[in-house]
């Protein structure tokens, strides 16, 4: 826990308990912050450990990741004015995307509704929410507390996720549908007498699992799957990898795809729900939740911008390019949010946020990018196709029981 | 089917009320209590002993408002009018607020005399230029609507019109503390403490607080229209409500007193009626809440209806009074040291010196009750002997600071205070005690359940530069409409506040007649 002793700047990184592992494994010792914690970037290489995203099975370490459990008699209530989603429909054992705005209809942020009993929620966040949670529940009979160290969590992604997870010695793990939880005891044979919690969730678009246990089962459960997964050649990956694996998989990245309104400092940087491409998640027919009336607003009138996703000729990803209607580089609508060359689909892709005006998919439009070849500049303008997302959505994601592979 | 629902029949609801059934929208009041008026009522508070209950002047409703809705056709009369203002102390002469060379302040202190008439009247310049202000509704920000902009015009070609040397105090004082803006005036302590109790009667501001000169303006900006100055009318302040109800019922519309809203009822995103305590429902195409914000938002309406951020403005809003009211029936006419008989017809200000204030102010800071507090008096039986049996009187008086919420609670502070109280005007008033026949003391409290005013303070919220004008009482509410369709606010916590001045109830009705019914 962080001490009230240090100023912020002088306190160390949370480590999670995953940590001893990954520094054991770690080749490059290649660290980043997430949430005052510090967790791995790169293990070994990036592209080695993306195509054991796409073709093995692969841990990565989730503790840092803000979690809150929310209960009370009006926790549904609560969540239901909270977000924009209808979470009535949400059954018990069952896992929700969910995104929430503020009073203007700008996104805050996005995150993962666990339905854990009756009237017990979990929301799993990337960044800290609570003032604005707090916020929220004036008026409502329910308690917000912060969990975020009290469970250690571990995303197993992958083909063979599910055959690891037999190994494991998880019974009955493969009728785990997408979205579901599932509680097991953790197998006598790793030593310990834990519970582990399970949701066929994840951020890769493919078939996965991610897995939440008490901290101190974290390393005997970490073992046990690595020994698992010996023969499905588990490995270890960081954040670089998943990014990867998340822009084929069409997910939104806060901070990369979108900034949160709480903390936008430029007017017109915030975005809807709408304009993400998320109004998917938007029930207006559920009864009144924050931002609801600026939403109705803002689709009666039509988004000013929209998410898409592009397919751009040639192979070098277009990281930050300005985007035209013409070649000529006249008249801009829009710039790059992520990109990456897909090894998978084998084509070059990103994500762009563009002007919503006479922009559809199978549109054409430019990118601007910036090569550096031996530190000589160039700059390429590459004819961009306005495409569907997801850019990779393998049937084996959803498929109830996986195949073994 | 109602076109309009008022809830509460305080003077706001009742005005607002009546502007809407001038107007032949069928309109009903609700009134939880057995009488309208809210705070603005006259109470027996003892046997034969009837006093106004909360405000006990009346010096800030227009003339024009008082004319159009025809109160004075409706039996509304003035006991007394114009009246004095006198500052008292213990073991000091007593000091009459006149102007004029024969005046008791030109033979204290000469230069004070020679700068008090142009004082008052660059005051009175200032609040006529700010007047408009008050009977306009404030304009939204950032939007493109003309009646916004024009709005904006108006306010700026007022303050243009003031000239630059007045332009130049105004936004010099605008922002000031009232002591700093005194010191610079005058000597006497006892004409700065009376003026200073003037800036802060009513707000929890000290005379050292930045913003106190704000209160001032606003005052005297609202005593421009009053035809009457300080007046009190004849049966107290609840003549004015029974009034204000009487013009409500003459246009067509109806009241119900004895009933009590416990929600707004919502359809489809949009207010429908309220629903009674009783279970009965009541439905109509508008509903107006003269209820305080807190009140409105939180209670009647419920937070699960609005936006989490407006939520927590309103949460957020500062609305705890620090007023209380001292109601004293007496035996006898009290004898004030040094004070003609005559002037106890008017108000006596107990506040020596602005010291003595920012004193009593520091106790409130902290959640105490001032050990030496400032007090209004009034004799308001002198004017209007109906309002006690023969030959005795009714005192009441206006006490601060007394913070809202007390450390300790009040239930065992409170005949400690009133106590205190007693003592304090027994200084001024020898012999006081021994005329006492009864006495009741509301704190904020006490005005927070009795007249159902959430933090209990008279401007239903704090009247200070963060909630006045466009962010009165939050922004997103502060054009008498709410976030919910349908649903509008015209009590004191909205543009321009309290001080049974009925500027929030006629503004909210032009803002609703704006809408189609």
């Amino acid at each position: 826990m962080l001490t009230e002793s240090q100023p912020h700047y002088r306190q160390p990184l949370l480590k999670t308990p995953f940590h001893e592992r990954a520094r054991a494994l770690s080749q490059v010792d290649s660290f980043v912050p997430w949430a005052g914690y510090t967790t791995v970037d790169v293990f070994t290489f990036v592209e080695q450990e993306y195509f054991a995203i796409r073709n093995a099975a692969t841990l990565y370490d989730l503790t840092p990741m803000v979690k809150y459990r929310i209960a009370g008699t009006d926790a549904l209530r609560y969540l239901n004015r909270l977000m924009t989603r209808d979470l009535g429909k949400l059954r018990i054992k069952r896992v929700a995307y969910s995104v929430w705005c503020d009073d203007e209809g700008h996104l805050i942020d996005d995150g993962t509704v666990f339905r854990l009993a009756d009237s017990e929620y979990r929301l799993c966040t990337g960044e800290r929410q609570l003032d604005w949670l707090l916020a929220s529940s004036v008026g409502f009979d329910v308690q917000i507390a912060e969990v975020t160290a009290d469970v250690a969590a571990l995303a197993l992604q992958g083909p063979t996720a599910c055959a690891v997870l037999k190994n494991f010695g998880l019974q009955g793990i493969e009728q785990l549908k997408p979205f579901e939880i599932g509680h097991f005891a953790l197998p006598a044979a790793h030593d310990v007498a834990g519970e582990l919690m399970v949701s066929r969730t994840g951020f890769t678009g493919d078939l996965g699992y991610e897995l939440w246990m008490h901290p101190e089962d974290a390393e005997a459960v970490w073992d046990g799957l690595m020994h698992a997964g010996r023969d499905c050649t588990i490995r270890p990956i960081g954040s670089r990898a998943l990014n990867m694996a998340r822009i084929e998989a069409g997910f939104l990245m806060p901070n990369v795809d979108f900034v949160s309104s709480e903390r936008t400092l430029h007017v017109g940087s915030e975005r809807s729900p709408i304009e993400l491409g998320l109004g998917w998640l938007v029930d207006f027919n559920k009864g009144h939740f924050t931002g609801r009336r600026a939403l109705l607003a803002e689709q009666a009138r039509g988004p000013r911008r929209r998410l898409v996703g592009l397919d751009i000729d040639g192979n070098k990803p277009a990281h930050n390019a300005l985007l035209y209607t013409q070649r000529s580089g006249k008249h801009a609508v829009g710039a790059v949010t992520s990109a990456t060359w897909s090894p998978t689909c084998k084509r070059n892709i990103a994500l762009a946020m563009v002007d919503a005006s006479n922009m559809q998919t199978g549109s054409t439009i430019w990118a601007e990018i910036y090569l550096n070849r031996e530190l000589v500049w160039q700059r390429r303008m590459a004819r961009a196709r306005v495409v569907e997302r997801p850019f990779f959505a393998p049937e084996r994601r959803r498929a109830t029981p996986p195949a073994d592979f | 089917m109602y076109d309009c629902i008022v809830i509460g029949g305080g003077h706001n609801g009742l005005v607002c009320a009546a502007y809407l059934a001038r107007a032949r929208r069928s309109v009903l009041v609700l009134e939880a209590a057995e009488q309208v008026g809210g705070a603005a009522v006259t109470r027996e508070f003892s046997p034969g002993f009837k006093v106004s209950a909360c405000a006990h002047l009346l010096h800030l409703m227009p003339g024009s408002l008082m004319r159009e809705l025809g109160l004075d056709a409706r039996g509304l009369r003035m006991a007394a009018a114009h009246l004095p203002t006198t500052a008292i102390a213990p073991e000091q002469l007593p000091l009459a607020l006149d102007t004029g060379n024969g005046s008791e302040l030109a033979s204290c202190c000469a230069a004070d005399a020679a700068a008090y008439p142009s004082f008052q009247q660059r005051l009175q310049r200032l609040g006529a230029a700010l007047q408009p202000m008050l009977e306009a509704t404030p304009p939204r920000l950032g939007t493109d609507s003309w009646q916004d902009r024009w709005s904006w015009l108006r306010l700026g070609w007022r303050l243009r019109r003031l000239g630059r040397r007045d332009m130049r105090e105004l936004l010099r004082i605008g922002g000031m503390c009232v002591q700093d803006l005194l010191d610079e005036q005058f000597e006497t302590p006892l004409l700065k403490g009376a003026l200073g109790f003037d800036a802060v009667l009513g707000a929890n501001l000290g005379p050292r607080s930045p913003g106190s000169v704000l209160p001032l303006l606003y005052r005297t900006a609202a005593e421009v229209r009053s035809v009457s100055a300080l007046a009190q009318p004849i049966g107290g302040i609840g003549a004015v409500s029974q009034a204000l109800a009487a013009a409500v019922l003459a246009a067509g519309g109806q009241i119900r007193t004895g009933t009590l809203v416990d929600r707004i009822l919502i359809d489809d995103d949009r207010a429908s009626g309220v629903v009674l305590a009783s279970g009965e429902q009541l439905q109509a195409r508008q509903v107006i809440s003269n209820a305080d914000p807190k009140t409105t938002f939180l209670k009647l309406l419920g937070s699960e209806h609005l936006d989490a951020g407006f939520v927590r403005r309103i949460t957020n809003l500062r609305a705890g009074g620090v007023t209380a009211k001292l109601h004293l029936a007496l035996d006898r006419l009290p004898q004030f040291s040094g004070v003609a008989p005559q002037r106890l017809l008017g108000r006596l200000l107990l506040a020596p010196s602005l010291d003595y204030i920012e004193r009593a102010f520091n106790h409130a800071k902290y959640g105490e009750f001032s050990a030496q507090p400032i007090i209004e008096v009034t004799v308001p039986s002198v004017s209007d002997p109906a309002l006690a049996p023969a030959g005795k009187h009714v005192l009441s008086a206006l006490v601060q600071y007394v913070p809202y919420q007390l450390v300790g609670g009040w239930q065992h502070e409170r005949a400690r205070f009133t106590q205190l109280v007693i003592e304090t005007l027994e200084q001024c008033a020898p012999g006081l005690r021994a005329g006492i026949e009864a006495a009741e003391l509301l704190t904020p409290a006490d005005i927070e359940r009795q007249f159902r005013i959430s933090g209990g303070h008279w401007h239903h919220a704090e009247l200070a530069l963060d909630q006045f004008f466009m962010v009165r009482p939050v922004p997103g509410a502060a054009q008498y409409r709410t976030p919910m369709s349908g649903l509008y606010l015209c009590g004191a916590g909205c543009h321009p506040g309290g001080g049974v001045m009925g500027v929030a109830g006629r503004n909210a009705a032009r803002e609703l007649l704006r809408e189609a019914a």
